[in-house]
């Protein structure tokens, strides 16, 4: 259990509705060692195994009675997984799926079946592809030699078979930087013939390795009470959704290496609130709906704007 | 007992099309004609819609770009997270507040924000975004089916009725309920038709609740010499007259953005 320290300034965060279902597909493999990633994947950190289908498939089904919206996977790589393309497959007849992906291993024939997929589907298949520079200079340094032409590769690919891939980056530049790198970003976009480029920045989490890449978290970024004072906690990813890993169902995404994380076997056991004492919190705080995608709910508005627009009054 | 009503939303101060559908909807004998926000944004002279309106007796509920025009709030509150779409979102916004009587924004300022309404035998929950946020967006292809159970057992109703994401869409669930996005009349819908839509809720039978959407076909060419006169943005314009998007993206699922030429 999680609940707070009735000593220390704990806020918790109720879970109001479980809008996305995440799953943690690869675990922690990665063919990758990025040198800011806040679960510190690599191809030999083993703490957090693949998701078998039929295990996606367990909680795919449970989540019909939660009402579950979105469907999100994430790693590692989740490509790496045997299983990657019948998992998104099978998905689709649920619901919306998002796949975040380091573009770097996908195959032709993977792409083909998932393309069929989407077409079958009611539902969007949604790409996020990482990439954190909008050349090698700037992106090899942080994922690795030789990793920004792979990536570019991958992207072309999904182009090539008809998606609109969503290029993550995590802002490891200051804040007023934004608007040229993200013109350098579309004229690089633009030049392999993705002619739309989507692009999200994401701020770093200063845990796993970015922590040791540049620093962690001063006591003094935490959330307490008084913040979340008229603030929308439905911008904190804990207060709409859970993660599967192998070992059970977390969180969130981003503090499954938290030994408070795990909240339970089920989906119907982690909707327990959760304490909000960690660093990470603080940025989720920051910056609202980190993880999900710009047409998602969660992600509606930026923080501090939202709670006078919860639906109130009604007539007739 | 009413049997057939029009629902229309997102007039984003298109006037004309706004005209053309009231009269649409007077002639087919519906009982009732419901808005469900979003009487300015994008277009030209949004004062010129409360007279109609009136006119046709329209019981409007309140959308996102009501709230921030009525209580003189700094931005629209559309939900956009993209700097490329708040760019646009903000010119809009901003020419649409100063054009706007203090008197019309008293009135947005005290619509009210959902209406419950009977339609024969069914139950149905107007609202703008959805039941449970003025600017959420559901989109067709990111909504699961069992969501969209979950709003409708929630709040105990056999459709839920929206507006907001600008493309109307429908999904029938189990027990004969509904989820009915119900369109705009304010922009096309990024198929590369100029037309805009409405729709009708009909329940001729105790049994059968039936869901049209209308086209509206109005003098688009005028609405963008309007808009040309009053200094809006060249890409509005376009939008008006090709019926692709070119601003406001960057919040589309793929499945909607693939549809679009941009």
């Amino acid at each position: 259990m999680s609940l707070s320290d009735p000593n220390l300034d704990e806020p918790v965060v109720h879970l109001t509705h479980l809008d996305h279902l995440w799953f943690q597909v690869a675990g922690t493999l990665c063919n990758l060692t990025c040198h800011h990633c806040f679960i510190s994947c690599s191809p030999k950190n083993d703490s957090f195994g693949f998701l078998s289908l039929a295990t996606v498939d367990r909680y795919l089904q449970e989540s019909i009675s939660q009402g579950v919206k979105e469907y999100y996977f994430t790693g590692g790589e989740p490509f790496l997984n045997p299983e990657m393309v019948p998992i998104l497959t099978r998905t689709l007849q649920y619901g919306p799926a998002t796949v975040l992906t380091n573009a770097t291993v996908l195959k032709d024939d993977w792409l083909t079946t998932l393309a069929a997929a989407e077409a079958a589907s009611l539902y969007s298949l949604e790409f996020r592809v990482s990439i954190d520079g909008y050349s090698p200079e700037t992106n090899d340094p942080i994922r690795g030699i030789g990793t920004f032409q792979r990536a570019l590769d991958g992207l072309q690919k999904l182009v090539q078979f008809g998606f609109l891939p969503i290029i993550t980056a995590t802002r490891t530049w200051p804040d007023s930087e934004d608007g040229q790198i993200l013109q350098r970003f579309s004229e690089t976009l633009q030049s392999i013939g993705y002619q739309r480029p989507r692009l999200k920045l994401l701020p770093t989490l200063q845990i796993g390795a970015e922590e040791n890449r540049t620093h962690g978290y001063r006591d003094s970024e935490r959330i307490s009470s008084d913040m979340l004072a008229d603030y929308d906690v439905g911008q904190l990813v804990c207060e709409h959704s859970r993660i599967v890993t192998d070992q059970g169902v977390h969180v969130c995404p981003i503090l499954i290496d938290s030994d408070d994380s795990l909240l339970g076997q089920s989906l119907d056991e982690a909707t327990q609130p959760f304490a909000v004492r960690h660093g990470a919190c603080y940025t989720c705080y920051q910056y609202g709906a980190i993880c999900t995608n710009p047409s998602s709910p969660a992600a509606s508005a930026s923080p501090r704007r939202q709670a006078s627009l919860l639906a109130g009054r009604e007539s007739e | 007992m009413i049997s057939r009503i029009a629902c229309l939303g997102g007039i984003y101060s298109n006037h004309l099309a706004l005209e053309a559908a009231l009269q649409d909807a007077s002639q087919r004998g519906v009982d009732a004609i419901y808005c469900l926000g979003d009487l300015g944004a994008f277009g030209p002279h949004p004062d010129r819609v409360f007279p109609l309106l009136d006119k046709y007796h329209v019981q409007c509920i309140q959308g996102n770009y009501d709230h921030s025009i009525g209580h003189g709030l700094d931005d629209c509150r559309c939900g956009y997270t993209d700097p490329a779409d708040n760019y646009y979102a903000q010119i809009s916004y901003d020419y649409t507040l100063a054009n706007t009587s203090s008197q019309n924004r008293a009135l947005l300022r005290n619509m009210p924000t959902q209406r419950h309404v009977s339609l024969g035998p069914f139950r149905l929950l107007l609202c703008h975004g959805s039941p449970r946020r003025v600017n959420e967006f559901l989109w067709e292809s990111t909504t699961s089916s069992h969501f969209l159970e979950h709003l409708l057992d929630q709040h105990q109703v056999d459709l839920v009725a929206t507006t907001h994401t600008g493309i109307k869409w429908q999904r029938q669930l189990a027990d004969q309920r509904r989820f009915v996005n119900v369109g705009v009349l304010g922009r096309p819908e990024n198929a590369g038709t100029t037309a805009v839509w409405y729709t009708l809720l009909e329940a001729p039978t105790a049994t059968d609740l039936q869901v049209k959407f209308v086209p509206v076909e109005y003098d688009h060419q005028r609405l963008a010499r309007q808009m040309q006169a009053e200094g809006l943005p060249d890409e509005f314009i376009e939008t008006i007259v090709t019926g692709w998007w070119s601003t406001c993206l960057e919040v589309l699922p793929a499945k909607e953005r693939q549809r679009g030429r941009y």
